[in-house]
This record gives structure tokens, sequence and C-alpha cells, in this order.
């Protein structure tokens, strides 16, 4: 099972600059503590930090008209500012994991992540195949 | 929001959890001490015993790792103290004094974690080759990984290798008890016992692997939980031996392969060849990932070795969009490397369908043909599929039947037996004819 652990984003982030960024560096030791511990046990498979909206758009789709709205948006308690991607055995594993998440504003702060499982192809029901057949790979 | 108060059975699941997440580190750090991996196993239980026992009373504790961990070594202290009176054997003094001073130490424990960060990806080594020293049979080491390292309980063990939990737990004992009794010492192996020691390990993981990927015994497809604790612990070992090329490549090979899971079965559970499967349902997460280890593999100095080569070819699947438009020459030399250092039958038959993809069905042929009085392959069933295979695309369709027919006899399961008829039966419908 994948779950991704999303960080919310707050004023402060959207308000970071595109290069040269230096992030509260306890804020900083701490995550990459709890990747580590991640990679270490073998259930990181993705994680990275979003930079500001404004550097972002969105697309609105209107009857067959798009059209294009740059950032930066405004609504940041609705903003993704990073992204962890974990595989574990079960939900309670997930959810062990989350909660030693570092604070990522800061310790002591209001902050928010939030916890979704991801589907998984066989979620979806298969498409019919085309049943042909070449030997290849004894591994199937 | 109130919180509900979670019921006994959440808890239990909880701290099922918690011991995944922590068990590894637990047993390798109590066996460094203990220096003996059964009793630092043996303590780690206890310890999830009693967290069982008192965690549904007195709530999980802040920092339930560094309960556990001391509540094993207390364990084992006493365990220590217990055989001394029993039998006094002049080591135990010194584990004595090793434990005291760890549990002393305990007490800093903020001190105590930052330096178990330190030590802990050594202990986890130790406790990866210990359980998965050659002098143990093969089931025993899989058995012992998966409880020491991978956390699992003697019934999950069973369930995916469909085995009654009594044999897996006779497994795990009689493998505590031989590593007791050749007092094989917790440690890493160094220089040249290294590579022979990691081909080991190597193995344990690709076996445990293979035996999720393949699930070939019974007639269900159960999901592939040892596929994924093999993906995950493959996953481990990466991070604690980065600059070892052949670790990088089984990672690749194995995260290629899962890439591919859910594509390899129909909606009827029966298997879909690499040829024929929607390769959108292949995992791109994974792919990249397998691809990443890859490049990381080829970009060590250490000499190419068999994981390399296989994830290499992998990955040539992997990248191509469809069976025509991989690049099959690149893989009949990916497998003549291969038959180079590690030339066994089936690696012979594989490079064979490669040259039939890449230089026609008449080369392919000749290969095969020249692997028909192999002994290994006598009863293997791709090998006559193969044949029948590579005659269909030259026209041959009555030696093209009688291959799908023998083929059919000797299949393993009743899916690929019956998709071997039905090329049998193809082959006498089809009208003779040469395929350029």
């Amino acid at each position: 099972m994948r779950y991704m652990i999303l960080v919310k984003s707050i004023p402060t982030f959207e308000a970071q600059p595109d290069t040269g960024f230096q992030p509260d560096p306890a804020v900083f030791t701490a995550m990459t503590t709890y990747h580590e511990e991640l990679a270490r046990a073998g259930v990181l498979l993705d994680a990275n930090g979003l930079k500001p909206t404004r550097s972002g758009w969105r697309v609105r789709y209107e009857g067959e008209r798009r059209s294009i709205i740059d950032g930066p948006f405004t609504e940041s308690k609705e903003l993704i500012a990073g992204y962890t991607l974990i595989q574990v055995n079960s939900r309670e594993e997930a959810l062990e994991w989350a909660r030693r998440f570092p604070n990522p504003v800061g310790a002591g702060q209001p902050a928010e992540i939030e916890v979704r499982e991801l589907f998984e192809m066989d979620d979806f029901a298969p498409s019919d195949e085309l049943e042909r057949f070449r030997a290849i790979d004894a591994a199937i | 929001m109130t919180v509900p108060k979670p019921t006994a059975d959440a808890i239990t699941r909880t701290i099922a959890a918690i011991w995944r997440i922590e068990s590894a580190k637990v047993v390798a750090h109590v066996a460094r001490i203990t220096h003996d991996l059964g009793l630092a196993e043996d303590c780690s239980q206890d310890a999830l015993v009693a967290a069982l026992e008192h965690w549904p009373e007195l709530g999980i504790p802040e920092r339930p790792g560094a309960w556990l961990m001391t509540t094993a070594k207390r364990r084992a202290l006493d365990h220590l103290r217990h055989r001394k009176l029993a039998a006094p054997r002049h080591d135990a003094l010194g584990h004595e004094t090793d434990l005291q001073y760890a549990i002393a130490a305990q007490e800093f424990s903020e001190m105590i974690d930052t330096r178990l960060d330190d030590d802990i990806c050594d202990e986890l080594l130790r406790l990866i080759f210990t359980a998965c020293h050659p002098l143990l049979a093969s089931e025993s080491r899989s058995a012992l990984t998966l409880r020491a390292i991978g956390g699992m309980s003697t019934a999950e063990i069973a369930r995916a290798y469909l085995k009654p939990e009594a044999t897996i737990a006779q497994r795990i004992v009689r493998a505590k008890r031989t590593l007791a009794e050749a007092r094989v010492p917790f440690e890493v192996p160094r220089g040249e016992e290294l590579q022979a020691r990691l081909a080991s390990v190597l193995e344990v993981l690709y076996l445990m692997f293979n035996e999720g990927y393949c699930a070939s015994s019974g007639p269900h497809w159960t999901r592939p939980a040892l596929c994924e604790e093999a993906l995950r612990l493959g996953r481990v070992l990466v991070g604690l031996m980065p600059q070892q090329a052949e670790v990088q490549g089984l990672l690749a090979l194995m995260e290629l392969q899962a890439s591919r899971l859910v594509a390899r079965l129909d909606a009827q559970g029966q298997p879909i060849l690499l040829a024929a499967q929607d390769r959108s349902r292949w995992d791109a997460l994974l792919i990249r990932r397998g691809l990443d280890a890859l490049a990381r593999a080829e970009a060590l100095p250490s000499p190419v070795g068999p994981y390399v080569l296989q994830a290499a070819i992998a990955a040539c699947h992997a990248r191509a969009a469809s069976v025509d438009a991989t690049d099959w020459p690149h893989i009949v030399a990916l497998y003549d490397a291969l038959l180079q250092i590690a030339p066994t039958p089936v690696v012979a038959l594989n490079h064979s369908v490669a040259v039939g993809m890449a230089f026609g069905p008449a080369a392919g042929l000749e290969q095969v043909n020249a692997l028909q009085n192999e002994p290994a392959l006598a009863q293997y069933h791709l090998l006559p599929a193969v044949r029948g295979d590579l005659l269909t695309r030259l026209g041959r369709n009555d030696e093209a039947r009688a291959e799908f027919e023998r083929a059919a006899k000797l299949a393993g399961n009743a899916h690929e037996r019956a998709l071997m008829q039905k090329r049998a039966a193809q082959s006498s419908t089809r009208p003779a004819s040469t395929v350029p």
C-alpha cells in the first residue's frame, strides 16, 4: 500500500524566494533525519518540496474552453508545499510513520499535514488483453 | 474533534505496525551486545509480548522504540545472569558488563538515540549477514531474515510461503540453534569473504522475491507479500551498502520486475506473457526507481555481476514502448555477457529467444537446437514452447504442433497447459507459410 503525506502550505512558505532559499535549520535537520529513517526502513519511494505557487499555474476547463490562470494563489490552506510517498504494509504502519513526521513549520507552530492512500493498478478492472504468445524470459 | 478510545484490536494492530518499524533495530542492537542472534531475537519477542500486555492498559509510550529496546535489553541481561548461574562461562561476564553499561546509558535516552543512529547501520548489516549465513539451509535463511529483519510474525511468514505455521517456526528455531552451536560471530565479513557472503544475502532476497513473483504453487494468486518485503529489504540493503554494484543491481532488477506485477495477470488470474502485456499498466514510478538504481550500479567501478546484467536486460524491456520497439540486439549482447559469468541452461534458453527476436527465427532455432540434449532442460516446458514458437514463425506448423503438445505435457500448472494446448490447436489450423 502506498500513502502520500501532503504538507499543507502556509503564507510563509508562499513567500519563499525561488532560489537561495534558507529553510529553518532546525526544521531542515528534523526533516532530513526523518527521511533518512524512512529510507533506512526501506519504505521511502519519493519525496519533494514544491516551489511557491507564484511560479505555478492552473488550467481551468469551462465547456470547450481552457484558460490558464497564473499563480500565486492565496488560499494557502488548500495549497500543497511538499509531499512524501511511502510504501507500507498496513494503514497502521502509515499512521505510525505519519505520527513521526516533523512539524513542517517548526516545533510548536500551528501546521497541518494530510495523508492519502494511493490507488493501486489492481484497484482498477483489468482491460481485456489481446492473447498473443511469445516465449520470452522464463520470468513472465 | 474528539478522538474515540481505540479498541483493543486497533491497539494490537498499532503495536504490530510499530513492531515492523522498530524490530530490526531492536534485534540488531541487542545482538550486538549478546553476540548471539538467537538470544537477541527471543528477548526482542519478549519485549513485543510485554508491549502487547502493557500498552493497551497504559497507552502507547511517547517513544515506543526506546521502550522496546530497553525492555529487550533487560531481558537479555536476565538471560545472561541466569545462564551464568546455571553454567559459568568466561565470556558471559564480558557480555554482562556490556549490557549493564548499555542499560545504564539508556537512562540518557536522548543521547543514546543519537549514538544508536550512528551505530545502527553497522548493526543492521551484521544482522542481515548473520541471518543469511551460508551455514543455514536456504529456507531457514529466508524465514529468519523475514522474522528478525522484516519484523514479520511466524504466522505471516507461513501465510506468505503457503506453509503450516509449525514448519516455519521449526525452521526459525533450527536456524537459531545452528548459529548458536557453530558460534557464528555477529559481524560483517571482511575482505574476500565479504563478496562470497554478500552473494548469499542477495540470493536470499532474490529467491524470496521470485517466490512471490512466480507463485507457481497453488491454484490461486496471492497478493505478493514476499515480493514487497524482498523489495523493501533490498532498499534497506542499498542504503547500507550503496557502493556494492550487485546490491544496486539486485534492487534495480526487483524494482523493474515489480513494475510489471499487476500487468502479468488477466482478469481471470491467468498469466500474460511479457510480449502481450498492456504496458500502460506497468508502474512508472517503479520503472524510474529501477532505472535509477541500474544507473548507480553501472557508475560504480566494481566488475559487472549477474544481477546488474539481469537488471540491464529488464531495463531494455522497461524502456521499450512495445515488443517491436525493444532493443533486441542489445539484449542478445547482455545475455552473451551473462552466459560468460553465469552459464545456466535457462539463461542459454532466454539467450536463444532474444536471438530469435533480434536476428530472425532461423537464427533463434539454431541456438535452441543446441540445447535439445541439455539434461537440466529435459523437463522444462519452455524449451519445446520456444521451439514451437520459432517453428511457427518459420511456417513449419506440423513440427510446431508437436512441440506445443510436448510443452503442454510438461507444463507445471493448468494455465500454462491450457495455453500450450491452445497453441497446438492453432498450429493445426494454420496454413503453412514462410514468415519473412
